[in-house]
């Protein structure tokens, strides 16, 4: 990377971290304002003008989380690791193909990929919906993991070709001198060198299931094996709306999004930037 | 001018033996294999290429398939789920776009695109433009500045609805301060669409800034040494040489801006369910509510809306491969 200018603790670069500052403040007010609401009683939540801090912070919302959302938060997780699980399995191999393979009809595949990635999910959902009602497996956790899958795999491809792309042939080569054949060479020397690819699908896997709404709603049949997001919806439609409880759930769910933030934020930009820029 | 900057651009040559030289096979490499261990190869590769190809014909193509079939039959609730639903053509088609809701889908959805793209871009590549300036803490802001895309879009659209609440949001008490009386962001006609772009492009903008910023940071640094040199101003700079270097990067995020952004759905959904009446339904809210949205549901006519939006993404799809592919050529 090439260091732009350094001008640091100049009157100037101290007046652009000001203007940072502010501008992010006002770029994440809408999160400020969700734990606000969060920690506001309910009974001042109607209240003219509203309360900017939480002055008198109950936490009586996040205690109908643990009492309602519990459940809920457990099918997330559930149907999220199942997700992960299921788009490295198939995209990691499918990636080494055809990066390092290239089989007859490789270049078809990746563009199917392209184009399943532009396949607006409501349409997917619906798709989906008479399949599973005539299948009978409405409501089942890991029929949506499937739905979910299908956000997550084509782009689990992309990064995973377009990383072990840069893989030196010269790694293989010496491996199959060895006698290593092609499965072994895969999953003792290029997986292992993958991590960077791996950890990137799996958070963007994980992250999109857990915030996936479309499929739930579609694909519920009613049932007790709810993800959060359909926990949320159910807490907006109710007549009695709960601000407190409804935001202290809002917060609850953005937990994974938070975590992925401080720990992967490098993986994070890795993932939005990959197939728009090329280095 | 261009000769002076062109001549300060040329990198160092490269070192000889380092690049053309290795490419070459070493005389150590195994010879190329007998025909047996050539097909084996060509299997193994296969092999890698099959569960992918499987899954994409079972979870895409055929639930595409079933929509395709879906928006050619007259389907009931009871036909959908025994079969034996007859034939129809091209019936769902002409009824959908013969609805008076069809132009309003189309034209809420044009708006909601291109309105948001555009100011998401133009926010976003602000924003990258400023980053890039690279003073103290800009890491760390940067990185918060990603949380509204990574947040899950009904935590995002739950917190906007209330913050547009007509009686007790924080939007209007803030326009009372200034003066300007109650607006019913969500419930009045004129008001929702704009509501929903609002909080569309505020999801949006950490997408483009981070891609902004990453093609911004591909530009040398000697170009704008060489500018500063010149006399050139900040404004000059970012015409001459900013914005023009980056618009490969800026057609590619234009246009997967454009294929996010036809197929939002949750947000909308959930903020206003493409009300009041249709003022701020489109294409992706009317195809759910057709399909899901009564007690008594429209399959087919929900899914012939579906298919009519998985062309208009293709278009747009098709474009964009294109443009990526000259990029790479």
């Amino acid at each position: 990377m090439t260091t732009p200018v350094r001008r640091s603790r100049t009157p100037r670069s101290r007046r652009n971290t000001v203007i940072g500052l502010v501008l992010t403040a006002a770029m994440l007010f809408p999160v400020y304002w969700m734990i606000n609401v969060s920690l506001t009683p309910q009974s001042r939540m109607r209240k003219d003008p509203p309360d900017l801090f939480p002055l008198h912070p109950t936490f009586s919302g996040y205690r109908s989380v643990l009492n309602d959302q519990l459940p809920y938060l457990g099918t997330s997780l559930l149907i999220g690791l199942g997700t992960v699980a299921l788009t490295l399995v198939l995209s990691a191999p499918a990636g080494y193909a055809l990066a390092k393979l290239r089989p007859r009809g490789a270049g078809a595949v990746g563009l199917l990929l392209l184009i399943a990635q532009m396949i607006p999910g409501i349409v997917m959902a619906m798709g989906f919906y008479g399949i599973f009602l005539n299948l009978g497996i409405m409501n089942t956790w890991w029929g949506l993991v499937v739905a979910d899958s299908t956000i997550a795999v084509p782009f689990g491809v992309m990064i995973f070709t377009a990383f072990m792309s840069g893989i030196p042939d010269e790694l293989m080569a010496a491996a199959k001198i060895d006698g290593a054949t092609t499965w072994r060479t895969f999953l003792l020397i290029v997986l292992p060198v993958s991590r960077n690819a791996i950890v990137t699908v799996s958070l963007f896997g994980f992250l999109w299931a857990w915030s996936d709404f479309v499929f739930a709603t579609t694909l519920d049949g009613g049932g007790g094996m709810k993800p959060i997001t359909l926990g949320i919806y159910k807490y907006i439609g109710n007549n009695n709306q709960e601000w407190n409880a409804i935001m202290a759930t809002a917060v609850v769910a953005s937990i994974p999004a938070a975590v992925l933030l401080v720990l992967a934020q490098r993986y994070v930009a890795a993932g939005v930037t990959a197939g728009a820029v090329k280095d | 001018m261009t000769t002076a900057h062109a001549d300060g651009l040329q990198r160092p040559p490269a070192v000889p033996g380092t690049t053309h030289e290795d490419s070459r096979p070493a005389p150590g490499d195994p010879p190329r294999g007998r025909r047996g261990r050539d097909r084996r190869t060509r299997l193994a590769a296969w092999a890698f290429l099959a569960p992918v190809v499987i899954y994409l014909g079972v979870f895409y193509a055929y639930p595409l398939y079933r929509n395709v079939d879906l928006s050619v039959r007259h389907y009931t609730v009871r036909s959908f789920v025994q079969g034996g639903a007859p034939f129809s053509g091209w019936d769902n088609f002409r009824q959908v776009v013969h609805d008076p809701t069809f132009a309003t889908a189309l034209r809420n959805t044009m708006v909601f695109t291109v309105v948001s793209i555009v100011f998401q871009y133009a926010i976003g590549l602000a924003l990258a433009v400023f980053f890039n300036r690279g003073f103290r803490l800009a890491p760390t802001l940067r990185a918060l500045f990603l949380i509204p895309w990574l947040l899950p879009l009904i935590v995002s659209a739950s917190t906007w609805s209330w913050m547009l609440n007509s009686e007790s949001g924080v939007v209007n008490y803030v326009l009372h301060l200034i003066g300007v009386g109650k607006v019913d962001w969500l419930t009045s006609p004129s008001w929702a669409l704009t509501s929903v772009i609002v909080a569309n492009i505020w999801i949006g903008i950490p997408f483009n800034l981070v891609i902004l910023y990453s093609g911004l940071q591909n530009i040398p640094a000697e170009l704008y040494e060489a500018a500063a040199l010149d006399g050139a101003s900040t404004w000059q700079q970012f015409r001459r040489i900013t914005f023009p270097l980056l618009r490969p990067v800026s057609a590619i995020t234009l246009l997967l801006g454009l294929i996010y952004t036809l197929k939002v759905f949750d947000l909308i959904w959930i903020m206003t369910r493409g009300g009041p009446g249709d003022s701020s339904s489109t294409l992706a809210t009317w195809s759910y509510r057709l399909g899901f949205g009564s007690l008594l549901p429209e399959f087919g006519p929900g899914a012939a809306v579906g298919n009519i939006l998985i062309l208009i993404a293709l278009l747009f799809g098709l474009l964009y491969i294109r443009v990526q592919r000259r990029q790479a050529a």
